[in-house]
C-alpha cells in the first residue's frame, strides 16, 4: 500500500539528486507544489522527464535543477516560449542542458512500453523529419511479418514519476478524471512515484471517466490541496490563465525570474 | 479602408477550408481560433480533436492552451495521450490536421525547433515537435495557417520538424507517409497550393487588397505565381461578428 507522508517527506525519500524525474500532467493536473518542493530541497543533476514541459520546467530549468532535459514540446501553452529553457540551451544559464527530443507520438510510446515491461515501442512517427538525426534513441525497425519499416523508441523508465490527482482513499488508491493525460503510463513506468491529491478521503464517489491507480501500485501519496496551481485539478480549481500570460514577463529575464523563486518558492517554503 | 486585419482575414481563409463533418486535429493558436471559426458559422458538425484526448471537443470559449477545461467538458470522449496518437491518429482516422509553422519551405515542410546556429547552438530554441509529426504525417489532408514574411517562408528550413512534400515529387510514397500531405497554406497575404504536379507551393488567390509583388517580396525563394490567381472573398459581417465574439472570449482574463 501506498505510504501517506508529507510532501517535503514524499520528495526528499523518493526524489534523489542525478535521479531521472518525470513530472507529468498533460496542462490538466501539473504536479506544481512538488516541482517547487524539489526546488526547496535544492535537488541537483536531474534528468527531467516530461513531454511538454511547461512553466514547471521552466521552473526547476532556470533554478539549476536540471542536467538533461527529455521532452516533446518546450513552450508556454497559447502564450510563447519558455524563456528559462531557452537561456539554459542558448546560453548555458544557470547552467548547460542537454537535449533528448522526440515528438509527442514517440514519448507517449515510451512510456507505454515503461509501464508494459517492454525494452522499446513500435510506431509509424518520425520519418522524413530531422529528429532522428539528432536523438539517437529514434531506430528504423523492419516488421518482422510485414517487412515494413517503421520506427522503434526505447522505454521510458523514470527513476521516479511525480503526478498530481483530485483524491486518494487511505489506502493510497488514487482516483483522478477530465484530462488524464500520460500519467498512468508514467507512474506505472517508473521505479517509484509519488502522488500529490487534492484531498485524502475515507471514501469515494467513482466519477465518470475515472483513472484509478491502485494503492499497490504507488509508492506515496500526500495530501496537497490547490498542488496543481497555475494548473488546475477538473472539479476543484480553474486553469489560471493569467499566470501563464504573466509568466511570460516575469521569466523573460534573469532578476525578475530570481525574485519571483525567492519570493513564490523559497519563501514560500518558510512560512509552511 | 477595409474595416478587418489581415489576421482576420487570414483566420476566415483558414475556417472556410475546413468541410462541415470532418474530424479535425487542432493546434493551440491561429488554429484553433480558425477551427472554432468554422465550427460556429458553416462547419457546425466539425469534430475537433485536441493531443490533450478531447475528441469532439465544442468550446463556447477559446482555450488557451490544449488542455483546458472546457475541452474536457464538452467533448465526446476524454482518452489517454497515447490513445489519442496510437488509435486516432496513426491509423488515419483524422481527417484534417491543422498546423501553425514557424519557417516553411515551398515544399510545405514546417520548423518547429530551431532557427539559426546549428541544433546543439542555436539562435533561438522555439518549443519543438509536440504532436506536429505525426499529425503532418497521417492526417489526410494538412492545412497550414501562417503569416507569410521572409523569416518565416524561407528557401530551407532550418530543421525539418514536419514533413510536407519533402524534397519534391514521390517524396512522401517513399517515406511512407500515408496521409496526403498539404493541401492548401493560408497567409495573411493569400493561398498557396501544392502544384499537382511540381509539389511546389503555388500562390493561387490573393487577399483584397494584396498584390502579387506584395506576396513574392514576403516569400524567401522565387515563389510560383498562378497565371490568374483568384481574389479571396472578404469576411462577411457575420463571419466576423462570430470571429470577434470568440477573440473577446480570449481576452477575458478571468473568465476561465
Amino acid at each position: 500500500m501506498a505510504k501517506l507522508v508529507s510532501l517535503a517527506e514524499g520528495v526528499a525519500q523518493l526524489v534523489h539528486d542525478g535521479d531521472v524525474v518525470a513530472l507529468e500532467g498533460f496542462t490538466h493536473l501539473i504536479p506544481f507544489a512538488a516541482g517547487h518542493e524539489i526546488i526547496r530541497q535544492g535537488r541537483r543533476d536531474l534528468t527531467l522527464v516530461r513531454m511538454t514541459p511547461d512553466v514547471i520546467y521552466d521552473q526547476l530549468i532556470g533554478a539549476g535543477c536540471a542536467r538533461r532535459l527529455v521532452f516533446s514540446w518546450g513552450g508556454n501553452p497559447g502564450v510563447g516560449s519558455l524563456h528559462r529553457f531557452r537561456d539554459a540551451v542558448q546560453h548555458a544559464w544557470p547552467r548547460p542542458l542537454e537535449l533528448e527530443e522526440h515528438s509527442h507520438a514517440g514519448m507517449a510510446n515510451r512510456y507505454v512500453a515503461g509501464a508494459s515491461g517492454l525494452p522499446f515501442a513500435v510506431l509509424r512517427g518520425y520519418t522524413g523529419t530531422d529528429l532522428p538525426r539528432h536523438t539517437t534513441n529514434i531506430r528504423p525497425i523492419t516488421c518482422p511479418f510485414t517487412g515494413e519499416t517503421l520506427t522503434a523508441v526505447p522505454a521510458l523508465r523514470p527513476d521516479v514519476t511525480v503526478v498530481h490527482a483530485q483524491r486518494a482513499d487511505r489506502n493510497g488508491n488514487v482516483q483522478m478524471w477530465g484530462i488524464t493525460g500520460v500519467q498512468k503510463e508514467a507512474v506505472l513506468a517508473a521505479h517509484r512515484s509519488l502522488v500529490t491529491v487534492e484531498e485524502i478521503v475515507d471514501e469515494w464517489e467513482p466519477v465518470p471517466g475515472q483513472v484509478v491507480l491502485p494503492g499497490w501500485a504507488v509508492t506515496a501519496v500526500a495530501e496537497v490541496p490547490g498542488g496543481a496551481h497555475p494548473s488546475y485539478a477538473h472539479g476543484y480549481s480553474v486553469r489560471d490563465n493569467d499566470f501563464y500570460r504573466d509568466w511570460d514577463a516575469v521569466s523573460r529575464h534573469r532578476d525578475t525570474f530570481r525574485a519571483w523563486l525567492d519570493e513564490h518558492v523559497h519563501r514560500a517554503g518558510a512560512a509552511a | 479602408m477595409a474595416d478587418w486585419t489581415a489576421d482576420e482575414m487570414m483566420t476566415v481563409a483558414a475556417a472556410r477550408q475546413l468541410r462541415d463533418g470532418t474530424a479535425c486535429f487542432v493546434g493551440i493558436g491561429l488554429p484553433s481560433t480558425a477551427a472554432n471559426l468554422a465550427r460556429a458559422t458553416h462547419a457546425p458538425n466539425l469534430v475537433l480533436i485536441y493531443e490533450s484526448g478531447c475528441l469532439g471537443a465544442k468550446p463556447d470559449r477559446l482555450p488557451l492552451s490544449i488542455g483546458d477545461g472546457v475541452l474536457a467538458d464538452t467533448a465526446d470522449a476524454v482518452v489517454s495521450v497515447p490513445e489519442v496518437f496510437n488509435y486516432w491518429l496513426q491509423p488515419g482516422r483524422i481527417d484534417v490536421g491543422f498546423l501553425g509553422a514557424a519557417q516553411l519551405d515551398r515544399y510545405g515542410n514546417i520548423n518547429t525547433t530551431v532557427v539559426g546556429g546549428d541544433y546543439d547552438t542555436p539562435k533561438v530554441r522555439l518549443p519543438g515537435a509536440g504532436g506536429a509529426p505525426e499529425i503532418a504525417a497521417s492526417c489526410g489532408e494538412v492545412v497550414v495557417i501562417v503569416r507569410q514574411d521572409l523569416r518565416t517562408f524561407t528557401e530551407r528550413v532550418d530543421f525539418v520538424t514536419s514533413v510536407g512534400y519533402g524534397t519534391g515529387p514521390g517524396d512522401r510514397e517513399r517515406l511512407g507517409l500515408r496521409g496526403g500531405g498539404p493541401r492548401v497554406v493560408i497567409t495573411d497575404l493569400g493561398v498557396l497550393e501544392p502544384d499537382p504536379v511540381t509539389r511546389e507551393l503555388t500562390l493561387t488567390h490573393l487577399h483584397p487588397g494584396v498584390t502579387r509583388e506584395q506576396a513574392r517580396a514576403a516569400t524567401g525563394w522565387d515563389l510560383a505565381v498562378a497565371e490568374a490567381p483568384a481574389a479571396t472573398a472578404p469576411p462577411t459581417a457575420h463571419e466576423l461578428a462570430v470571429l470577434r465574439a470568440l477573440e473577446a472570449t480570449k481576452s477575458d482574463r478571468r473568465r476561465q
